[in-house]
């Protein structure tokens, strides 16, 4: 399965998802200049973390007019998996192809951490392979990561089965200190309507190896690979 | 020209020094010319204090591939990699500024790594303050470490090492030394040696501005407050990303002959460098220099010291492969030169010569400086204070006298300040911070991995120059062996007043030769490395800090082990078993005295006793590891029991004996210790190991529950303890 990671003029997380894939996963990974506009190539696409044109403005919202942005719409709408990873999930905010804002963290301050989330959702390909209520210690480094949405939207993404994962202490508890940076509900990651895209603020890509702390990470770019089975047999299982 | 006093001044040279540019010229330097020798005659530039005693520094041993002179110095790894490493100063612009002073000394101390050819890891900071409580140190301590966390951050370089203290006298001049590692192929290092007549002199990065002019000089002067704010430079680590990545792309296509930073006196020191160390001349013209502002004079051109940029010496036939990279990157990149066989620094402004002077003149004929040197008889005096004057603790006083030694900002848990700092990215990061006494890496596709440190007791060093530049060496080194990691090199920033004062000279010469002496004891050469002087405010100057940092090597990486007790186990100290209560932790927190003579160091022992520990990790044997330093032995069991999530009961009584006193046996400070947790079944071991290698070693009981307790002493639960000590950086 071939994944596809976009790099912008400030990315820093590139790297990490390809090591990730390629090390962790065993799979192939290509890095994709953001001046591309054909993404067809590949099965899915990770945008990764990073300081996009250096946040200037607001971390997302100048990478959302860059050339590839439109073929990452593109491939979104014709349903390919694509995931979002802290810089990746504001953008895809900013960019629209995920509800909500990401602003300040609480304290006001950029916060590296481990963290516990629990998976909410496992009807898009970056969990469906996980059990629902599984917990993932994965690695968070933000400082604009506290998710907001209205309690209007709140209420529509609970209905509609947004809501994909949730800061959660380590018995699983969604407990206002297990929140890292106030985010609303303790949400940690969210999906558009359909499913495929996927935007959360910690990184599996830096959880891929027991000796860098654990590899909880590779749980959810594992999850995809059903996707590319699905993909390998419809194409008649070459 | 006329040369007035003011105008000396303004380019901070004496007028001895300006004689000896005229006469080493053969006639008067014209105003740009004076700006650039004033520039690279600052000490900052030039060293004219320390270079005639850096040569006391082993330099040199079988892992060395480069030593002092180059950007930063590399070491061998195996595999056909180097490590590099370098240390710098960014404390004058820390002082007026604290975040863009501290983000733009990441910058800078970044960009020399990569104009290596290597690939940055990791980030260190070793960090000084005034007391924490105070509202202006709050201030500058927020400042320099949010400046760091930005710049650092932005980078997706991680910070993942330092250390931290406050002492009253860094009140006027904090000092931030930040470190920076990175990883190369040992056959793909670059050198920043112009060669080649007809090569092109290429810049490349951040339009050039009058930012920072006369930063050199700036950064040679007391009392930085009072000196202007626009000699300080403003960060953009976006753009500092772009151009690592670029650099590193060129150094690909083989067109590019040397790199070389642009940091203090811009071009006017990077041209310089270049050409001296290439033996080459070169000749720029600072009209096809990219500006941000109009109105430039060459000189402000030549002595800007705007960030993020680099100058590179590229083949012609290879030049359009090489613009065409930066172009992908989206950087100016433009040719302002070429490298000449006439040994000359030629400035041009389109096409008209406005300076021409000898590149040796700039570099080499730096003038140098030996001073008298005494000891202040104030610090003799502290010296002679004798601890055992003060009254012993009761042992009912233990525990009030433990957590206020816990709750001590130079103690205290760092994570506040790390947990800003983004330390998992580039997932190399195995023992990350606060984990243990030092930070491990892996080097992805090898088998071995890194730690690094920095360390540097001020106290120490205040009283004592010689013996604590010693400890800070043997303190770094350890910090190293006690993840298990054997140290290979050293880089060390030496932050001093002003060397003009006998009692400042006499610190700088006593605290180099210390490191010699222990470097060379504990085989550890200094490969880079970075002098700061006049840090010092109305004559009152900093303790000599001569901060060292360490970067050691896991022959294993997975054979490593962390600071807290990792379940239950028997407990050992290995070392000394006498400390001593002058300038320590203790005195300074429970007595508000900062006096007496430092510990002991016997360098012998040292490197026995890190060669104990080594191995005892290597075979299994040590389970964690943790180093006695500030607070002394009760500070260090209570670190690695919070740490480690568990609890201990312990005996000290064979230890009181040796000692004396209570205060001096659980908070009494010395070098060579360590307290380590052995596997179970592996006592004897131990025991057997620290025979062999003639270190004095000593149980001090086992780990389990979730109480701390030393028998007839303390008791208390493991939450009483940790509540303090984690919230003792938080000031409150």
């Amino acid at each position: 399965m071939r994944f596809g990671i976009v790099t912008f003029p400030g990315s820093n997380g590139d790297h990490d998802a390809l090591m990730a894939v390629r090390l962790g996963l065993g799979q192939p990974a290509e890095l994709v200049w953001h001046t591309e506009t054909d993404l067809s190539n590949y099965d899915c696409i990770v945008i990764p973390g990073g300081f996009s044109y250096g946040d200037y403005l607001r971390a997302g919202a100048i990478a959302r007019f860059a050339p590839v942005m439109q073929a990452v719409a593109r491939e979104a709408e014709a349903g390919k998996p694509v995931l979002g990873i802290c810089n990746g999930f504001q953008i895809l905010t900013e960019a629209h192809l995920l509800p909500g804002a990401l602003l300040r963290n609480a304290s006001l301050e950029f916060v590296c951490d481990w963290v516990w989330v629990r998976v909410e959702q496992t009807r898009t390909p970056w969990t469906s392979q996980l059990a629902p209520g599984t917990l993932l210690r994965l690695p968070i480094a933000h400082g604009e990561g506290r998710y907001y949405v209205d309690e209007k939207t709140l209420a529509e993404l609970e209905r509609a089965g947004q809501i994909v994962f949730r800061y959660v202490d380590a018995k699983g508890n969604a407990t206002p200190e297990a929140n890292p940076n106030g985010s609303v509900a303790n949400i940690a990651g969210v999906c558009n309507v359909r499913g495929n895209v996927v935007g959360l603020m910690p990184h599996p890509e830096r959880a891929f190896d027991r000796l860098i702390g654990g590899d909880d990470g590779l749980q959810i770019l594992a999850s995809v690979l059903a996707v590319g089975l699905e993909v390998v047999r419809g194409r008649g299982g070459h | 020209m006329p040369v007035t006093p003011e105008l000396l001044r303004e380019v901070a040279l004496t007028e001895d020094e300006y004689r000896r540019a005229v006469e080493l010229l053969g006639r008067e330097p014209n105003l740009v010319e004076l700006g650039m020798i004033g520039a690279l005659w600052s000490e900052h530039c030039g060293y004219k204090h320390s270079r005639p005693l850096l040569r006391r520094l082993p330099t040199s041993g079988p892992q060395v591939v480069q030593g002092p002179g180059e950007n930063a110095g590399a070491v061998d790894l195996g595999d056909g990699l180097v490590v590099v490493l370098k240390i710098e100063s960014h404390n004058h612009p820390s002082a007026v500024e604290p975040f863009q002073g501290a983000a733009t000394g990441v910058g800078g101390i970044v960009r020399d790594i990569f104009a290596m050819g290597a690939r940055p890891i990791a980030l260190a900071d070793s960090l000084r303050f005034g007391p924490l409580e105070e509202s202006r140190q709050q201030y500058l301590f927020h400042g320099v470490v949010g400046g760091i966390g930005w710049y650092g951050n932005c980078l997706g370089i991680p910070t993942v090492a330092g250390d931290v203290f406050f002492m009253p006298e860094y009140r006027q001049n904090p000092l931030v030394n930040a470190m920076c590692v990175g990883i190369a192929e040992r056959s793909a290092l670059v050198r920043a040696r112009a060669s080649g007549p007809g090569n092109l002199v290429v810049l490349v990065g951040a339009d050039t501005g009058r930012d920072g002019i006369h930063g050199a000089a700036f950064a040679s002067v007391e009392d930085p407050e009072r000196s202007h704010r626009g000699v300080v430079q403003v960060g953009n680590p976006f753009l500092e990303k772009l151009l690592l990545e670029a650099c590193l792309e060129v150094l690909q296509t083989g067109a590019v002959v040397a790199m070389q930073d642009l940091g203090a006196a811009g071009l006017t020191s990077a041209s310089a460098e270049l050409a001296a160390r290439g033996g080459t001349g070169i000749e720029l013209d600072v009209a096809a220099v990219p500006r941000r502002e109009t109105g430039m004079t060459p000189y402000e051109v030549m002595l800007s010291e705007s960030q993020e940029r680099m100058l590179l010496v590229v083949r012609p036939e290879g030049l359009e492969r090489v613009l065409e990279i930066f172009r992908h990157w989206e950087l100016h990149a433009v040719v302002i030169g070429r490298v000449t066989d006439d040994g000359m620094l030629r400035v041009l402004d389109a096409g008209n010569p406005v300076a021409e002077l000898p590149v040796r003149l700039l570099t080499e004929a730096c003038p140098t400086y030996i001073r008298e040197a005494y000891e202040s008889e104030a610090i003799r005096a502290r010296r002679a204070f004798d601890p055992d004057t003060l009254p012993d603790l009761s042992a009912n006083d233990v525990l009030r006298a433990l957590l206020a030694l816990l709750r001590s900002p130079n103690i205290a848990s760092r994570r506040p300040i790390y947990r800003t700092y983004d330390h998992t990215i580039l997932t190399n990061t195995v023992l990350p911070p606060g984990q243990g006494d030092a930070a491990v890496l892996r080097v992805k596709g090898h088998r071995f991995g890194i730690a690094l440190k920095t360390d540097c007791n001020p106290r120490y060093c205040l009283l004592e120059p010689r013996l604590g530049a010693q400890h800070a060496v043997a303190e770094a080194t350890r910090n190293v062996s006690c993840v298990g990691a054997e140290p290979l090199a050293i880089t060390d920033c030496l932050n001093f007043g002003n060397p003009e004062r006998p009692e400042v000279y006499y610190q700088l010469v006593q605290a180099i030769e210390g490191m010699a002496e222990a470097c060379t004891v504990l085989g550890v050469p200094v490969v880079s490395g970075n002098v700061s002087l006049y840090n010092e405010t109305e004559g009152r100057s900093i303790p000599p800090t001569p901060v060292v940092g360490v970067v050691g090597k896991l022959s294993d990486v997975h054979r490593h082990v962390g600071l807290g007790f990792a379940g239950e186990g028997k407990v050992f100290l290995l070392g000394p078993q006498s400390a001593t209560l002058g300038a320590s932790e203790y005195l300074a927190q429970l007595h508000g005295i900062v006096a007496g003579a430092p510990p002991n160091l016997d360098l012998e022992l040292e490197r026995r006793v890190q060669a104990l520990i080594r191995e005892a990790i290597q075979r299994g044997i040590a389970l964690a590891a943790h180093d006695c330093s500030e607070g002394g032995l009760l500070v260090a069991l209570a670190e690695s029991c919070i740490v480690g999530g568990i609890g201990g009961r312990f005996r000290v009584d064979e230890l009181v004996a040796v000692n004396g006193r209570l205060d001096r046996t659980l908070f009494g400070e010395a070098g060579s210790r360590i307290v380590v947790q052995v596997a179970p079944g592996a006592e004897g071991a131990v025991l057997t190991l620290a025979h062999a290698y003639g270190v004095p070693v000593c149980e001090l009981g086992h780990t389990g529950g979730d109480r701390f307790i030393v028998e007839g002493i303390v008791d208390c639960t493991l939450d009483d303890l940790a509540a303090v000590w984690r919230d003792g950086l938080r000031g409150e």
